[in-house]
């Protein structure tokens, strides 16, 4: 059994647990993952699963990618990603993958995109604590040195201003805290990666 | 696509209805409980209906607020009394901040107004008041936070 989903990120809420307790959890719709296409060794020398997910109208799906559905046998589907698993042999293409394949209490890892936040500076970027405002100081949001001046260079890896956020972020050890068969439902404690309506893949991690 | 915005409110609709089976689950447990030890003699099941009656109030109103507080295993009731000073009406996230002056500390307390955890609500004394968020009261004490009683209050 494949231990990977991909997802689309809806918002967060707070729900009640038996005991009182608020939990702010995040909604995620979790499948289903059609499988689109299953690799082997012996013709990709490696093994994993290929699986769509996503409504997309026919019409914005290049004619490359729809033959690849028809071979399935499947409508074409928003994304495709690759589940690297042991064993493909429980699968047939056009198998759903859904939310089942987690328990409430479960451990797993979301990945995402990051919001973007743009070219940012060091204060925003790397939390500096900057100059004074004031009293002259003339070093604002500035960031300052960047190195010893023996070395005559600035090393690789110096934190400087860039872009920030737009990229993959992971996030281990979220607790599944509900499951909803029925609208295909996850509901993870905490935040996850990227703004609502963003493609996360959840993962399940080693149980405890 | 369909699942949206409008998801996240029937969510939060749901655990509305959750949170009061949780309430009333949990009474029932404690007072099924109570009867076998003879504590009480009656034993009479709450429904969740009476759950849903919590009284409305305002903020200005004075209120008392009956909350469970779990002290390592036992679960007791702390009443918390004062003047309801903010409210916010986010569905299953509705809550208000609570007032009051302790030992000439202002304390404030904000409950969840759906939480399983507030055993009761009761309204002490309807305020007239010209706003809604109360905030205004924080920087004074004595005579300059009085309320003007609302006799002919209808909430």
């Amino acid at each position: 059994m494949v231990d990977t989903i991909l997802g689309r990120k809806i918002g967060m809420t707070q729900i009640f647990d038996d005991r009182g307790v608020v939990v702010p959890v995040s909604v995620i719709e979790a499948g289903p993952c059609i499988v689109t296409q299953l690799k082997s060794v012996e013709t990709d020398g490696y093994i994993a699963v290929q699986v769509g997910f996503g409504e997309i109208r026919p019409r914005l799906v290049n004619k490359p990618e729809t033959g690849h559905f028809n071979k399935a046998g499947v409508k074409p589907m928003r994304e495709i990603r690759e589940i690297r698993t042991e064993d493909t042999s429980e699968y047939t293409l056009g198998d759903a993958i859904t939310c089942e394949i987690f328990q409430p209490g479960m451990r797993v890892k979301v990945t995402g995109t990051s919001k973007g936040k743009g070219f940012a500076g060091v204060v925003k970027r790397f939390h500096f604590h900057g100059g004074d405002q004031t009293h002259g100081s003339m070093v604002h949001r500035k960031p300052q040195s960047s190195g010893a001046t023996d070395s005559a260079r600035t090393f690789k890896g110096t934190r400087k201003p860039g872009q920030m956020g737009n990229k993959q972020v992971t996030v281990r050890g979220l607790r599944i805290v509900r499951i909803d068969t029925e609208r295909n439902l996850i509901l993870i404690e905490g935040a996850v990666p990227g703004s609502d309506g963003g493609l996360l893949t959840i993962q399940r991690l080693p149980q405890r | 696509m369909a699942l949206g915005r409008q998801t996240i409110l029937d969510i939060e609709r749901a655990e509305i209805v959750r949170s009061r089976e949780i309430w009333a689950n949990n009474e029932n447990r404690r007072r099924e409980q109570d009867a076998k030890e003879k504590k009480r003699p009656d034993f009479e099941r709450v429904t969740v209906e009476e759950r849903a009656s919590l009284p409305k109030f305002r903020s200005g109103d004075t209120i008392k607020v009956f909350a469970k507080v779990v002290e390592g295993d036992k679960e007791r009731i702390q009443v918390f009394e004062g003047v309801v000073i903010a409210q916010n009406h986010e569905s299953a996230r509705a809550c208000f901040t609570v007032r009051k002056i302790s030992h000439m500390v202002g304390v404030e307390r904000v409950f969840l107004l759906h939480s399983p955890r507030i055993e009761k609500i009761e309204v002490v004394r309807y305020g007239k008041v010209r706003r809604s968020k109360l905030y205004y009261l924080r920087g004074k004490i004595g005579k300059a936070t009085r309320i003007k009683e609302d006799r002919n209050a209808t909430r």
